[in-house]
């Protein structure tokens, strides 16, 4: 712990970190950026570190611009046309009990730009007020414009304080775009309302796959509303959940088409123990030639794949952890 | 040696097997036949220890397990390739050989296991045990995941169903190996003339009872010279 301390630029110097807000990433927060971005150190390319309510570390490379924002706190994430091959990296982290904050990241992706950004939120909660991060991410996808999302929520501490995430995500893909959205929320995080909703023109695709695993008391509800509104284009949600214990999920998806286009969603979730689930598809086509599909499932993990798990000499209960982190992955 | 004494299990009122008395001597090949819905199965599931027998006992090297649980039993050294093989959603074919190994198995070691079964071993080993592999893909990674095992005595359920002829001879090397190298005891469940043939015994299961059990070579040409059997309305 104590090297890796020493990858972190701690005085916060580095290239064009922000003039008033930066300070150090402690040993809680370095915990918590491994578990969500699987950083061990200052990233490459550019980056902005948001550490309890404040830009604790930001980098602005050649092609991608970082600028913070003046009315409302959040940053606004200019990538140029035409950058290839970029990472970069948006985590926030919280390892103090009690912030409370709303934060709005507007990304700006230009035309024909490949990127993966890597966002994330964790939270590492060890005292008795509620912390609780609201994100408002919005992205705009010019022509043809591929962007790679990854966003992992994780929550940890022994206090009795509240772990709160509520992300929201705005969409709009213009023509020939293409997202891909990966969400992840395994441990952790007590309780999360999350909002997506995209809006994709011609030959635009949106593709979203979202694990979601909640227990103890936990209360989880993800909402989706794609509207298909090009001709030709696409959108494909998944979401596969584990629920346990005494927790509760909702998931929601909303696809309409309003051109000739394909969308589909599907729900595929295991239910555990004492928890309650409900999935609530809607399509909607107002085109003739709009073709949705919806798919849902809920059900115990099925006692066969127990038992041949069992007959490999595993226990019963290594056998469901096994499924259960399989189905996750 | 696995010994079972006067098996009983019913299920839903219906008496499946009737005091069934078997033992399979160590590093014997027996075959079990017999007509569909005999309880070969059933009898396969009471070794494994996924069904309890109502009564009776079974032994294995002279402990009583009959009690132990699947797990227990599993790490005695019993192995069970299922009838009908179980699919994983998020479970690759190698982390699955890799369960069945006990959690150490090379990629070149899960490849090797897996051309024994007939299947391009680059192209498998990767995917998932899911929906998406073919009734015979998934037949032969469950033998492989009892190849993987290592075990003293292995029950394989019909383990030629799905099997296309090119893979069936290299199917009956891999049981004539398993018997040579690993001095293993084998029970194979088949209705095939091809696999009776190599087996030391056969053993015939009918209305829940062994109704002959021998020599494959003193058994099998009775079992061929049978008439077709009235219960499967093939007229006698
Ligand atoms: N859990 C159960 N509940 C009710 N009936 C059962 C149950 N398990 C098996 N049976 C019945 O017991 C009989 C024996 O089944 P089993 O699967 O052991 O047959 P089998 O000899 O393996 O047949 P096959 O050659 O078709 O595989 C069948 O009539 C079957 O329907
Ligand atoms: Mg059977």
């Amino acid at each position: 712990m104590g090297q890796e301390h020493l990858s972190w630029n701690v005085t916060g110097t580095n290239g064009l970190a922000a003039r008033q807000e930066h300070q150090g990433i402690d040993m809680a927060q370095q915990h918590l950026l491994r578990e969500i971005a699987g950083l061990n150190g200052m990233p490459d390319g550019a980056f902005n570190i948001r550490a309890n309510g404040a830009t604790a570390q930001r980098q602005s490379s050649a092609h991608v611009k970082i600028v913070g924002k003046t009315d409302v706190q959040g940053i606004d994430i200019y990538v140029e046309p035409g950058t290839k091959d970029e990472v970069v990296y948006i985590p926030v982290v919280m390892s103090q009990s009690g912030i409370q904050e709303l934060v709005y990241n507007d990304f700006h992706i230009g035309a024909g730009a490949d990127v993966t950004i890597i966002a994330g939120c964790g939270i590492d909660n060890c005292g008795h007020e509620d912390s609780q991060h609201d994100g408002i991410h919005t992205f705009y996808l010019d022509k043809g414009a591929h962007v790679k999302y990854v966003e992992k929520h994780y929550g940890c501490g022994a206090g009795d304080g509240g772990r709160i995430m509520n992300p929201q995500t705005v969409v709009e893909i213009g023509e020939d775009g293409y997202m891909e959205m990966e969400s992840v929320q395994i441990k952790g995080i007590d309780s999360t309302n999350r909002v997506t909703k995209a809006t994709l023109q011609k030959n635009a695709i949106f593709v979203v796959t979202e694990r979601l695993m909640t227990h103890g008391q936990q209360n989880a509800i993800s909402e989706f509303e794609v509207m298909l509104a090009g001709e030709n284009s696409g959108a494909h949600v998944v979401s596969r959940a584990v629920a346990r214990e005494q927790s509760t999920q909702q998931f929601i998806s909303r696809i309409y088409g309003e051109a000739p286009c394909n969308g589909h969603t599907e729900c595929d979730a295991i239910i555990m123990d004492d928890a309650k689930i409900s999935a609530i598809p809607e399509i909607k086509a107002n085109c003739p030639d709009a073709s949705l599909v919806h798919e849902a499932a809920i059900g115990k993990i099925a006692g066969e794949q127990i038992i041949k798990l069992m007959t490999l000499g595993l226990t019963a209960a290594e056998a469901e952890e096994q499924i259960i982190e399989g189905f996750l992955k | 040696m696995l010994e079972l004494k006067k098996i009983a299990f019913s299920a839903d009122g219906k008496t499946i097997l009737h005091d069934v008395d078997l033992v399979v001597p160590d590093g014997e090949l027996m075959a079990i036949t017999g007509p569909n819905g005999g309880g070969k199965s059933t009898l396969a599931r009471i070794i494994a220890g996924i069904e309890k027998p109502d009564s009776g006992q079974i032994l294995w090297n002279g402990q009583d397990i009959t009690q132990l649980s699947i797990t227990d039993r599993a790490r005695l050294g019993l192995g069970y390739a299922f009838q009908q093989p179980v699919r994983f959603k998020g479970i690759s074919v190698f982390e699955l050989l890799k369960l069945a190994a006990g959690g150490d198995l090379t990629i070149a070691q899960a490849c090797d296991y897996l051309s024994q079964v007939g299947l391009c071993a680059r192209e498998y080993v990767d995917r998932m045990a899911d929906g998406s592999l073919s009734g015979g893909e998934l037949k032969r990674i469950e033998i492989a995941t009892i190849l993987a095992r290592k075990v003293k005595l292995a029950v394989f359920d019909e383990p030629e169903a799905g099997i296309d002829l090119w893979s069936f001879q290299n199917l009956i090397q891999v049981f004539e190996d398993l018997q040579k190298k690993q001095q293993e005891s084998i029970v194979i469940i088949s209705h095939q003339e091809r696999l009776l043939k190599i087996a030391d015994r056969i053993v015939v299961i009918e209305g829940g009872r062994v109704a002959a059990q021998g020599d494959a070579q003193k058994i099998l040409p009775d079992l061929l010279q049978q008439k077709p059997c009235c219960k499967a309305g093939r007229g006698c």
